[in-house]
């Protein structure tokens, strides 16, 4: 279909990367440019969302190679919901104004950086080839350590190392895992590898390659127990930023698990859903009593990615069209609902005077709206009924018990009362505690820019909470064609 | 044989770089880091058949003379890794020289600022 469209996702962030470069004399004038960048691409991803809605699928072959040869990009409903998405929180984290923010080196050279990191996003939602994936996860690394590391504080540099050994050895296993599936298929493309291993059957070396390649991906996506990067890195990015990491990153390597166990490598993979699955419930786990333990907003909220990752990870793990869809949902509501906490937990930090819950308090008294305005994405992820964290949840925990997975679908709701346990304590402790003795004066008042993007995020929260139903019919059509899901080739 | 010689050279160069990567010098690990990396592409490369002189060029009826020519897909990608690897390894060893001079030395265990040292009652620090 249309050519011009199917780049886009790659060629929109490239487009930023060298209009925010050439503006870098000006700090204004280059957000100003970010930002219509970042809306370009969310208007990009949304076009090929209403073309791709109805079943159809954009694609497009590079040097116009015949079908197999080709690297090609090929998007279909699942990555074009995920582009979408990815597109809404590019433009509420860059309406987000920086706080103290001067100029400086780190203006100069943030937002080049940011579209980088999104081109790889784009790419990786984008790129039908195994190898072509493993760039683009490169691309979203290197793009991804710059911002860690240009505050250039020791903690930047720490977490910027932290960041790059253990992504580094993920994309290694990545690479190694590659270049064995095409040394067994002869193939690089999704769809021609999926024929290639199908017909192979359950080979113990393809469910070996697999399977190194699901651990790869699940580094990336910070599972249980390779999750170590990810509370070492995060906390230390300025609060906007943070929030685009905390809702994408992750959320790429949960999506390549779905497209490499659903669709790739259905049939190799559906012997390893079962490890997969208690990899799930660990990561649930140790991410929400992790969550439990800390008392710094960012790390507490860090932890819970970790353990919303296992929820999508759970679900992919029950191998059912249900299951899949459930994953896709979940993703979904996810990026939007971290993101958002990401942000609000910047504002409130910037009210109360402290990201450590024992610092701050009074948030309240003096913020009323902007307590109801955390109190939505809070009970999003906690799963409180009508709001879309509860379809989320119910649709696994539901779809575990329908496959009699008792054990799996108990733990999920475990983690569900223990999430709610320490989303309490930070609404305890940062809103409904008078302020201690001796923290700062509660600070100005709340930009309209800063209102704009959390209020935009917390509607969709809310739409989708009291209005499921064409999100649920989106998933289950878009994960209906994946042969884990009983779909054909 | 030489099959058999390769798996051993990846097998070897693989755990020297895990060795490395394991060790508490953060130059150290980068490099190991860089040695993992070389024999993941070794290993891509051996993905592609190793052996055959033939350059990798079908002019006549299809099929002739692929038998004894390498597979130069892999080798392409080998290329791909190489370049990405390099970039990495560089901007890895510049981070933990930057940290060394920061911190006066490049020990893993020094590592603690970015995440809150646990403080006498298991409570875990404050974190700037």
């Amino acid at each position: 279909m249309n050519g011009a469209l199917v780049v886009a996702p790659v060629l929109v962030p490239l487009l930023g990367v060298l209009v925010t470069l050439l503006a870098w004399r000006r700090p204004g004038r280059q957000a100003r440019l970010s930002l219509a960048c970042a809306m370009l691409f969310a208007a990009a991803a949304t076009a090929l969302l209403s073309g791709t809605v109805g079943g159809q699928v954009f694609e497009a072959r590079f040097g116009d190679w015949p079908a197999p040869a080709a690297i090609a990009f090929s998007i279909d409903r699942l990555g074009a919901a995920m582009l979408t998405v990815s597109g809404v929180v590019l433009v509420a984290v860059l309406l987000f104004p920086v706080h103290g923010g001067g100029p400086g080196a780190r203006g100069l050279w943030l937002h080049p950086m940011l579209h980088g990191l999104m081109m790889g996003v784009g790419g990786a939602f984008s790129s039908a080839d195994l190898f072509n994936l493993y760039v683009w996860f490169e691309v979203m690394l290197i793009s991804a350590l710059g911002v860690i590391v240009i505050g250039a504080r020791r903690e930047h540099l720490e977490a910027g190392l932290k960041y790059l050994v253990l992504n580094l050895v993920g994309t290694v296993m990545l690479l190694i895992a590659v270049g064995g599936i095409y040394g067994l298929s002869g193939q690089l493309n999704f769809a021609a590898i999926g024929v290639a291993l199908d017909r192979m059957g359950e080979v113990p070396l393809a469910q070996a390659y697999v399977a190194l390649l699901l651990i790869s991906l699940l580094i990336k996506a910070g599972a249980f127990p390779f999750f170590f990067w990810l509370p070492a890195a995060y906390p230390n990015l300025p609060t906007p930023i943070l929030a685009l990491f905390a809702g994408l990153l992750t959320k790429v390597g949960a999506y390549a698990t779905l497209r490499v166990a659903g669709q790739i490598a259905a049939v190799p993979a559906a012997g390893l859903l079962e490890a997969l699955g208690w990899i799930a419930v660990a990561t649930m786990l140790v991410g929400v009593l992790g969550a439990a333990h800390h008392w710094d907003t960012r790390r507490i909220l860090s932890f819970h990615i970790i353990s919303q990752i296992g929820y999508i990870l759970l679900a992919i793990a029950l191998g059912t069209a249900a299951g899949l869809a459930a994953a896709l949902f979940y993703t979904l509501h996810h990026i939007v609902v971290k993101a958002n906490l990401f942000l609000i937990g910047g504002l409130v930090r910037r009210v109360a005077g402290s990201h450590d819950l024992r610092h701050a308090g009074g948030v309240f008294r003096s913020h009323p709206w902007l307590a109801a305005l955390f109190a939505i994405p809070a009970a999003s992820l906690v799963g409180v009924p009508l709001l879309s964290g509860f379809w989320a949840k119910l649709l696994v925990v539901r779809e575990c018990f329908a496959g009699g997975d008792y054990l799996w679908g108990g733990a999920a709701l475990l983690v569900g009362g223990l999430t709610l346990y320490s989303m309490l304590k930070l609404w305890s402790e940062a809103f409904w505690k008078p302020r201690p003795e001796g923290s700062p004066e509660p600070s100005a008042a709340i930009p309209t820019r800063a209102w704009l993007a959390c209020g935009g995020l917390a509607a969709i929260t809310l739409a989708i909470g009291v209005h499921p139903q064409p999100l649920l019919d989106f998933s289950m059509a878009a994960v209906s064609a994946m042969p884990l899901a009983g779909g054909s080739r | 044989m030489s099959a058999l010689l390769l798996a051993l050279c990846v097998a070897a160069v693989a755990a020297a770089g895990l060795y490395l990567v394991l060790a508490r010098d953060l130059v150290g690990v980068v490099l190991g880091l860089g040695l993992i990396g070389a024999a993941a592409n070794l290993f891509l490369f051996a993905a592609g058949r190793i052996g055959g002189l033939t350059a990798a060029f079908v002019s006549g009826p299809e099929g002739a003379a692929i038998a004894d020519m390498a597979n130069p897909l892999p080798q392409a990608l080998v290329l791909t890794a190489i370049v990405i690897g390099f970039a990495l390894t560089c901007f890895g060893i510049a981070l933990a020289l930057r940290l060394a001079r920061l911190g006066g030395k490049a020990d893993a265990d020094a590592l603690c600022s970015a995440e809150p040292p646990p403080r006498r009652d298991g409570e875990p620090g404050v974190l700037r």
